[in-house]
């Protein structure tokens, strides 16, 4: 209930008690769930960037690089997740303004980054489920494998969304959010050799190819699923090097990234 | 109360400042809007007031929780729709209201539920499942509106919220305005002046920036020294007396007369013995945003 005191209402319920895991939900529904269900054909468009690159591939390769072009789609999906996750905030924020509300509540930044995060999750779930289905089929490995692929997607996954995350405080429209976008994605997911083995790559190259933080995850995930041996020396720095940028990057989000505009 | 002191804000270092050391302190209570042209700051004012934005300087708060350092504490009371706002047209009434209850943690059913109340309240019971691109733009602004309302928020902040809707759309707003100000506090921006004049409790005139009055409508009626506004269509050719009490603003469309009562009276007399065409009218919130608006640009050249 509100009363008056001095000209103002003062509330005296106590605060809310809030529901946090609705609180992340809430952009699920909004950027995944309501979308699917209301316009069912975006379900097609998260699928046809991983598994054409992955075609290519493996048409060029003659089918021996299967395996790789597999767990090259997979690191895309999970790149894209972050590019995805750029222009869609952009499109909430600026289009509209649904972000602004969103800060003006009890929401938390922290909450609706891991909602949209999880929403782009969901989005890539048909891509998901062909690439995951074919290295089911086509990709042997060890229970040590599998974990180590799992990580190395989540730790992309975690990279693009914290670079998504700040693209999108920052842009102001979303055709330059589009930009962003694919600049990112060409220079991270498209360039590096994503699908294929480094060796693959002249080695003046190769130096340029480590530039990007995908290119030493492809090369932990080629380890895992045997196409690929790297010695434990550059097996820990691959991982160094993959963990280090995704706190760096998470550090430079926390301290640039702007939830409440200055 | 809604207190600011000194609240600047200035966009880039170039810039000209949005707000200019604004200091005011308004009850939070019923209506209050803040009006101004185009520009005047009244979008920075409102955002940040309701934690969008910080500003460069100045401090401001929401009965006594200051908006700049703790914005968390702000954000349990508050709900805004944002100047420019839309509908995500992928998404029905429903969905929209009740998604935003998510993200203030509400359960699924009590979202559910507040969100389907808030949308009968407003007309909106038979639209809720259907798709906001299909939607009027008057019915997409409603859909904002009650989004909000259905919150528990005891401070609403909504800029500009009729802008572009049909004059009944816009009185119907009006009604859901004043009974909703009836348990909550309204903080509206508008610059349909007709529309502050019809709701406010208490009014703001932001002009480049600076705050240049702000008081109650008889307040403000109080701080010209006229009481009535008479019109001359330019068509009517008349030669007008010398004022004495009054001022006359020269416009494009007619000539503005704003002056006491007995020379209110005078000068109609003598328009109407000469079969003249004009209007007299007590001053209306117009004359006076109007007037303070031109004297405050012969102030500050």
């Amino acid at each position: 209930m509100s009363r008056l005191v001095d000209g103002s209402v003062v509330t005296d319920v106590a605060p809310m008690k809030r529901n946090r895991l609705n609180q992340i939900l809430a952009s699920l529904y909004v950027n995944a769930l309501y979308e699917m269900k209301n316009y069912p054909v975006v379900l097609l468009n998260t699928m046809l960037s991983p598994l054409s690159f992955l075609i290519l591939i493996v048409f060029v390769s003659h089918g021996r690089l299967i395996g790789e072009a597999i767990e090259g789609g997979l690191i895309m999906s999970m790149f894209g997740a972050g590019t995805s996750l750029l222009t869609d905030m952009s499109h909430l924020k600026n289009d509209f303004k649904l972000q602004d509300m969103v800060v003006s509540s009890p929401a938390t930044w922290q909450t609706y980054v891991a909602g949209m995060a999880l929403s782009e999750i969901v989005y890539s779930l048909p891509a998901l489920v062909v690439l995951g289905t074919l290295a089911a089929y086509f990709i042997h490995t060890t229970p040590a494998g599998f974990l180590t692929m799992i990580g190395v997607f989540f730790t992309v996954f975690v990279t693009s969304i914290v670079i998504g995350y700040t693209f999108a405080t920052f842009s102001s429209d979303i055709v330059q959010s589009f930009a962003f976008s694919r600049l990112i994605s060409t220079l991270f997911a498209t360039i590096p050799p994503v699908y294929y083995p480094i060796t693959y790559v002249p080695l003046p190259y190769r130096y340029l190819a480590y530039l990007s933080p995908t290119t030493y995850a492809a090369e932990l995930a080629q380890n895992a699923g045997g196409y690929l041996s790297l010695s434990p020396q550059t097996y820990l720095v691959d991982w160094l090097v993959l963990i280090s940028v995704t706190a760096i990057l998470f550090a430079v989000a926390r301290r640039k990234a702007k939830w409440r505009e200055t | 109360m809604i207190e600011c002191a000194q609240l600047t804000k200035r966009y880039g270092r170039r810039e000209r400042r949005a707000l200019d050391s604004v200091t005011f302190s308004v009850r939070s209570r019923g209506i209050f809007v803040l009006i101004g042209r185009n520009g005047s700051g009244k979008t920075t004012m409102v955002r940040i007031l309701s934690t969008e934005l910080e500003p460069t300087s100045g401090s401001a708060s929401i009965d006594g929780v200051d908006v700049v350092t703790s914005p968390t504490d702000v954000r349990e009371r508050i709900a805004i729709v944002p100047q420019e706002a839309k509908t995500v047209s992928w998404m029905t009434p429903m969905q929209t209201a009740s998604s935003y209850l998510l993200w203030r943690g509400f359960s699924r059913a009590e979202a559910k539920a507040r969100s389907l109340a808030s949308l009968e309240k407003l007309g909106m019971g038979n639209s809720a499942d259907s798709l906001n691109r299909t939607l009027s733009g008057g019915m997409k602004r409603k859909v904002l509106v009650a989004t909000v309302l259905a919150s528990e928020a005891d401070v609403l902040f909504l800029d500009e919220p009729t802008t572009g809707l049909d004059p009944i759309s816009r009185r119907e707003f009006w009604s859901i305005l004043r009974e909703t100000a009836k348990e909550r506090f309204v903080f509206l921006t508008t610059h349909y002046l007709e529309e502050a004049e019809a709701l406010a409790d208490d009014i703001g005139i932001l002009d480049r920036g600076r705050l240049i009055r702000i008081g109650t409508l008889q307040s403000l009626r109080k701080s010209i020294d006229y009481d009535f506004s008479l019109r001359i269509p330019k068509d009517q050719a008349v030669s007008l007396p010398r004022l004495r009490n009054g001022e006359l603003f020269d416009g494009s469309e007619d000539t503005h007369i704003l002056t006491v009562e007995d020379e209110a009276y005078e000068i109609s007399r003598a328009l109407a013995k000469e079969g003249r065409r004009f209007t007299i009218n007590p001053v209306s919130l117009e004359d006076i945003f109007f007037y303070l608006i031109v004297k405050e640009g012969e102030q500050t050249g």
